[in-house]
């Protein structure tokens, strides 16, 4: 069985040890998604699979067979940005852009997630169906993603502008 | 450092102190920024504006290649064994699992690296890269716990990390210089910084502080910190056929980098090419390391390209951070709050091989206006990896001890902090005595606290209550001096379509260099920012421009002024007696619409066009370096800024979360709005982990880093960083090209005070130790 | 990495074949393992994927849940009943790791989580008695602030990082296996082991055990659990303290409680003592305060982490005041 990769099909690695990440930056030339601990402390590497935010670095390439993933790469080209890419430049949501596809791949799932109702940590009745869309819960929700550059506020604004419709 | 070294570092300080005497005492018009830069004056450019970043489509959709994701035909993977003892040599090291393990193309030790020059460590000549300067991999020695001390090669990089876990090392340790507190039994140093001791005294302060009537006498400590760029260090390289060397890079010098990659390998500066299109963040830590000289040596091996990425505990082993500090802090004053005393002193750790000491005594030179000084740093020697700065060396630890110390006089005052700080403004430099070239640090204090909502802070701590949460407010003063460092140039190339290419071998990590100096660029040369090509991260462009020190804009700055004054020259040769600007002279001219024109008569006008057809030129090129940077030796010249925390401490369990935060900075004209303010937040936000949660865990036992990864090692997350609000005087500062100081580093000075002291006055409980974790609230 | 075999298993049993052989691992959301898998400290000959198997939550006849061990940890947070009945284990969920980890960790996978003792990671250059038994721990004298207070021994110091667990643990789960000798269950209380001498062993599962579910039985009082956690950072941290508590009181007596600590233990610490010293005591910030001391008094800290002890008392109390409705 093969995996699709923004909507291609490809082949599972024979070396089952690759990640989905390896797969992607090393064997695809999809350098989206990037690499800033290989551990699962950063957040850098998120791609959507079948629509969940997942750390490709932790993802063996292997267990992907029959599954969806979508990249940064799969979101928006430079030319015909996403709406969330847009804001992200019009919000300044990055400065070295690095944990940026991270970033915009987490924020796209995560309003999803909202929406469904899905708690976190900072809400108040976990028993509620309908969570409201605030600062709070963007930033708990958000806080997989590090950024080092000290970007947050810029993409919780970003978020904020392209999403909240959405979410309610 | 050898002995010789230091006595050549002395001499050159006192060159250096001889000439600033003279520097000093010229006119203002002989030294550079004596005549303001005529951009300070035009106000309805693109300077200023909230330009979205040129690279932020690339950016936000994957397509902005970094160091790490060139493609190169047949490339190799690396991976690396580090040592795990301090000091000692190694006795055995196997590699023969590893060498016939699948896909291995290289094992490279001591035993068969190429001979390799030590390369010069940063700072200790102009264009030194280094984090050190010992010897990599070239015999059986280890320095440091974590020393590289084999890198496999294979075709993948799940082959090379496996074979390199096959390698197994021998060692006989050697006793280590590991520990502070046997360090300092062994003596101290005097530290220095730029080739000047770190030492300053103005009168006789212990006389002073003797007979105060108020007086404070604190210790702080701050621990090591790291860096922590998301981007893993990595490089791409290979060895052409003709013995040059590609470099694909992420650094922040790469004119450095390339010169001291060729003194590495005994080749031609010119033969190695480092470039850095993006850098996915450095704060000081993407130089030079011995990552990429290994790199570059198997790779020579091998006869293939080399992709190395360190993983983040290879980080932590090869990349230093910032050193740890014991600052006393002693302040006298009168009872009207006058200072009559400053005293910071303190100790630092270094290695023997590297020329960095945390010089945490800077800020405290000019910041406030006391009869008397005694400042000083000394250091030990440590056998551990080179340690190197991190965003605002010196400043961000020094401002922590100096501004909780002066929130702890204010209540002992029982002045508000801000008043204290107020009343102790100077008139002039108290240590150099130079007049400051631009100082509004009370306008912000003042704009600051109004917006803020100082007025409402309770000064009794302890007091104010919001549910389970205590709340209080601190503030500090934030401060970096404004650099420029020698080595600049620029090239600007015309062309006769109305565009214009600028090329510094410059740098992008995330700063918005580009797009600002491409808002510069426009507005110098009267150009829409569509006909700029700003080209950088190349090290066979002109310059030696380090992205480090907030000086990168100022470099560029004068740079780009020193080749447009020589282009306006050359063009006016070109226009010859039949244009409008005929009988001008260069400072008389300069640039609107596409074209130059008398200042004084702007209808005096000709376009580039219009001089390049009449002279049948399709380009003009020119390329010139600034005049060295004797504007500092002439002012004293510094960046401010006023923090203000709000800060929570939960009552039962100590968390400390910052709920507020407001910067209001005077850090003269500021280029782009909305880069800037990302900058200022940026370091606020690093201000924050420095003040809460950050530290590198260093095992003194072994001398080893025991918390290499970001699981361990906290940076703020989203949930930490509340809204920040950032504001600014915009005044431009007379004497800086554009009248721009840098902004880099100012947002992670005083923060880390701003947030103690708002601890304090949440909790009544003064901590003088970083981090303020919840257990010291408790 | 080192080479290993990847296959899927099919059903249980599939896997319990599998997983007899020697050097076979069990693979989940992958979160922890493949991380330790990178570092060296696991090195697996085979990886067989449980991942797909038993990702059900149903009503047990009882009224309480059986939770498949595939349920990845967001689908277990979010679960209609979970959030109503047992909504301590809908906090603990989300207090864990990120949302992304949450996404692709399984229940199963959660359980089984190893220590993040930064000695136990060091493989190249620390001693770690988990890792080589006999070998000594050097985080007794090291970095330890985040070490455990009870429980511990002279061998180790490790505390389990989990949240879930201590959900669990306050909820009387139970934990069922597959092994080669048939079914079984096990307490979650009793689940994982305490270090003694031996803390390479971790749980009391024998080679080849699958996890095949995890049971919570009705607990009614529990509709108004909490749990909280202590962390140096705002998110995406572990515990240093945290505590999921249940309390039932009639006419201002506590009838029954349940308290559960984590970050404290080599496994997730029933709070015991302190739930029979409240049993029957009037609800009140002084009997809180009494039952905490009760259970910190077995403790056992070290230089830099004595301040657990403390801490861990006063959120004890917090929570139950929180649960109570009494002010602290």
């Amino acid at each position: 069985m093969s995996i699709t990769i923004n909507g291609k099909a490809v082949d599972p690695p024979e070396d089952p040890r690759v990640s989905l990440l390896d797969l992607l930056r090393d064997h695809l030339a999809l350098p989206g998604a990037k690499m800033g601990c290989n551990q699962g402390a950063c957040g850098a590497c998120t791609v959507l699979v079948d629509g969940e935010r997942v750390l490709s670095c932790l993802t063996l390439a292997a267990q992907m067979e029959g599954r969806s993933v979508t990249t940064i790469e799969g979101i928006g080209s430079p030319d015909v940005l996403a709406p969330l890419q847009q804001a992200f430049v019009e919000h300044d949501g990055f400065q070295c852009g690095y944990c940026t596809p991270g970033q915009i791949c987490s924020a796209l799932a995560m309003v999803e997630e909202l929406r469904r109702g899905v708690p976190s940590h900072v809400t108040g009745d976990v028993s509620s169906e309908a969570i409201a869309f605030s600062s709070e819960e963007l930033r708990e929700r958000m806080s997989g993603n590090l950024c080092r550059c000290g970007a947050y506020n810029g993409i919780i604004d970003a978020i904020t502008a392209t999403c909240r419709e959405t979410a309610e | 450092m050898s002995i010789f070294d230091d006595a050549k570092q002395a001499a050159q300080g006192l060159v250096q102190a001889g000439m600033a005497k003279a520097v000093a005492l010229a006119p203002d018009s002989w030294v550079p920024g004596g005549k303001p830069d005529p951009l300070i004056r035009q106000r309805h450019g693109a300077i200023g504006k909230p330009v979205s970043r040129l690279d932020g489509a690339l950016k936000v959709s994957g397509k902005a290649t970094f160091a790490a994701e060139f493609p190169v035909e047949a490339m190799t993977y690396a991976a690396m064994v580090y040592s795990t003892i301090a000091k000692g040599r190694i006795t055995q090291i196997t590699v023969s699992e590893a060498e016939t393990a699948p896909g291995v193309v290289v094992v490279m030790t001591h035993r068969n690296a190429p001979r390799l020059n030590p390369p010069p460590a940063f700072l200790s000549e102009s264009k030194a890269a280094a984090g050190d300067s010992l010897p990599v991999m070239q015999d059986e020695r280890i320095y440091w716990n974590g020393q590289p001390v084999a890198v496999v090669l294979a075709e993948t990089q799940e082959q090379a990390d496996h074979a390199a876990s096959l390698i197994r090392v021998g060692y006989e340790a050697e006793e280590a210089q590991t520990t502070f507190e046997a360090a300092r039994e062994q003596g101290t140093q005097q530290s220095r910084f730029m080739g000047q001791p770190l030492h300053d005294e103005v009168g006789d302060a212990q006389d002073a502080f003797a007979k105060a009537p108020h007086k404070i006498d604190a210790t702080y400590t701050t621990p090591r910190h790291n860096h922590n760029p998301i981007e893993l260090h990595g490089v791409t390289l290979y060895w052409r056929g003709d013995g040059s060397l590609r470099v694909h890079d992420a650094q922040q010098v790469v004119a450095h980098t390339a010169y001291t990659l060729a003194r590495t390998f005994g080749i031609d500066e010119k033969q190695v090419v480092v470039t850095s299109p993006y850098v996915g963040g450095g704060f000081g830590s993407k130089t030079l390391w011995q990552h990429q000289i290994l790199a570059a040596a198997a790779a020579r091996l091998a006869k293939r390209p080399v992709r190395m990425v360190l993983s983040r505990e290879g980080v932590y082993r090869v990349v230093g951070g910032r050193s740890p500090t014991e600052q006393r802090v002693q302040l006298a004053a009168t009872d009207e709050g006058r200072l009559t005393a400053i005293l910071h002193r303190g100790l630092t750790v270094r290695t023997a091989h590297n020329v960095i000491a945390e010089p945490f005594i800077l800020a405290t030179r000019s910041l406030y206006g006391a009869e008397t000084f005694l400042l000083d740093v000394h250091h030990v020697d440590f056998d551990m990896l080179g340690n190197t700065f991190m965003r605002a060396p010196g400043e961000a630890v020094g401002t922590f001890a100096l501004e909780s110390a002066m929130d702890e006089l204010a209540h002992e005052l029982g002045i508000d902090p801000i008043e204290l700080r107020i009343r102790n403004e100077p008139e002039k430099d108290p240590i150099s005595g130079l007049p400051y070239s631009s100082r509004n640090v009370v306008e912000a204090w003042r704009s600051g606290a109004e917006r803020f909502g100082w007025e409402r802070r309770n000064p009794v701590p302890g007091t104010v209550r919001d549910g389970g949460w205590l709340v209080g407010m601190g503030c500090a003063t934030a401060t970096y001096p404004y650099h420029r460092m020698p080595g600049g140039a620029a090239r600007i190339t015309l062309s006769a379509d109305g565009r214009a290419t600028l090329d510094l071998a410059a740098h992008e990590m995330g700063m918005g260099t580009s797009t600002a100096q491409t808002q510069v660029a426009a507005d110098r040369l009267g150009l829409p920012m569509e006909a700029i090509t700003f080209n950088y991260g190349d090290s066979t462009l002109p310059g030696l421009i380090m992205a480090g020190g907030s000086q990168q804009t100022a470099s560029i700055g004068a740079s780009v002024i020193a080749a447009y004054n020589k282009l306006v020259g050359e063009l006016l040769k070109l226009a010859g007696n039949d244009s409008p600007l005929a009988g001008l002279k260069t400072e008389e001219v300069g640039s609107r619409d596409g074209g130059l024109c008398a200042l004084d008569e702007p209808d005096r006008f000709e376009t580039y066009a219009s001089i390049l057809a009449r002279a049948q030129r399709d380009t003009i090129s020119v390329e010139a370096e600034p005049p060295m940077p004797l504007e500092t030796m002439h002012w004293s010249m510094h960046s401010y800024g006023a923090m203000f925390a709000e800060v929570r401490v939960n009552a039962v369990t100590g968390e400390p979360r910052v709920s507020r935060f407001l910067g209001s900075f005077d850090c003269g004209r500021i280029l782009n709005s909305k880069t800037a303010a990302s900058q200022f937040r940026g370091g606020i936000i690093m201000g924050l982990g420095l003040a809460l949660m950050e530290e590198t865990q260093f095992d003194e036992r072994k001398g080893r880093v025991l918390n290499p990864s970001l699981s361990e090692y906290h940076v703020p997350v989203h949930m930490d960083v509340p809204e920040i609000e950032v504001m600014w005087t915009d005044i431009p500062d007379p004497h800086a090209p554009m009248g721009a100081r840098g902004i880099g580093e100012i947002g992670i000075t005083g923060t880390g005070a701003a947030i103690a002291n708002a601890v304090y006055n949440a909790t009544g409980r003064r901590v003088r130790d970083l981090p303020i974790t919840l257990d010291k609230l408790l | 990495m080192t080479p290993f075999k990847y296959t899927r298993a099919s059903d249980a049993a599939d896997a319990v074949r599998k997983g007899a052989a020697t050097g076979v691992k069990f693979l989940g959301g992958g979160t922890n393992l493949v991380d330790l898998m990178r570092e060296t400290i696991e090195r697996p000959g085979e990886l067989v994927d449980v991942s797909g198997l038993s990702t059900e939550i149903v009503e047990t006849d009882e009224g309480g849940l059986r939770i498949g061990a595939g349920v990845r940890n967001t689908a277990l947070a979010e679960h209609r009943r979970v959030r109503t009945a047992y909504p301590m284990l809908t906090r603990a969920m989300v207090s864990g790791a990120s949302a992304q980890i949450r996404n692709m960790a399984t229940v199963g996978g959660n359980l089984l989580q190893r220590t993040r003792c930064s000695y136990f990671y060091d493989e190249d250059g620390s001693r770690c008695n988990k890792r080589v038994p006999g070998e000594g721990c050097d985080a007794i004298e090291g970095f330890h602030r985040g070490h455990a207070i009870l429980g511990a021994s002279d061998a180790c110091i490790a505390v389990h990082p989990s949240d879930m667990c201590v959900a669990l643990a306050a909820l009387d789960a139970v934990v069922h296996i597959e092994g080669a000798k048939g079914a079984r269950t096990v307490p979650l209380v009793d689940f994982h082991c305490l270090p003694g001498d031996r803390p390479d062993i971790e749980t009391v599962l024998e080679p080849g055990d699958l996890i095949t579910a995890v049971e919570l039985p009705p607990m009614p009082f529990a509709a108004a659990s909490t749990y909280r956690k202590v962390r140096d950072r705002a998110s995406y941290a572990f515990a240093l303290v945290s505590v999921a508590a249940a309390i039932e009181i009639e006419d201002g007596q506590v009838r029954d409680v349940r308290i559960a600590l984590g970050g404290v233990a080599h496994k997730p610490w029933r709070a015991t003592r302190a739930e029979a010293a409240l049993r029957g005591a009037p609800a009140g910030e002084t009997a809180f305060a009494g039952a905490a001391a009760t259970e910190l008094a077995g403790a056992r800290p070290l230089a830099d982490n004595a301040f657990k002890v403390r801490l861990a008392e006063r959120t004890i109390v917090s929570v139950l005041c929180e649960l109570a409705g009494v002010t602290a």
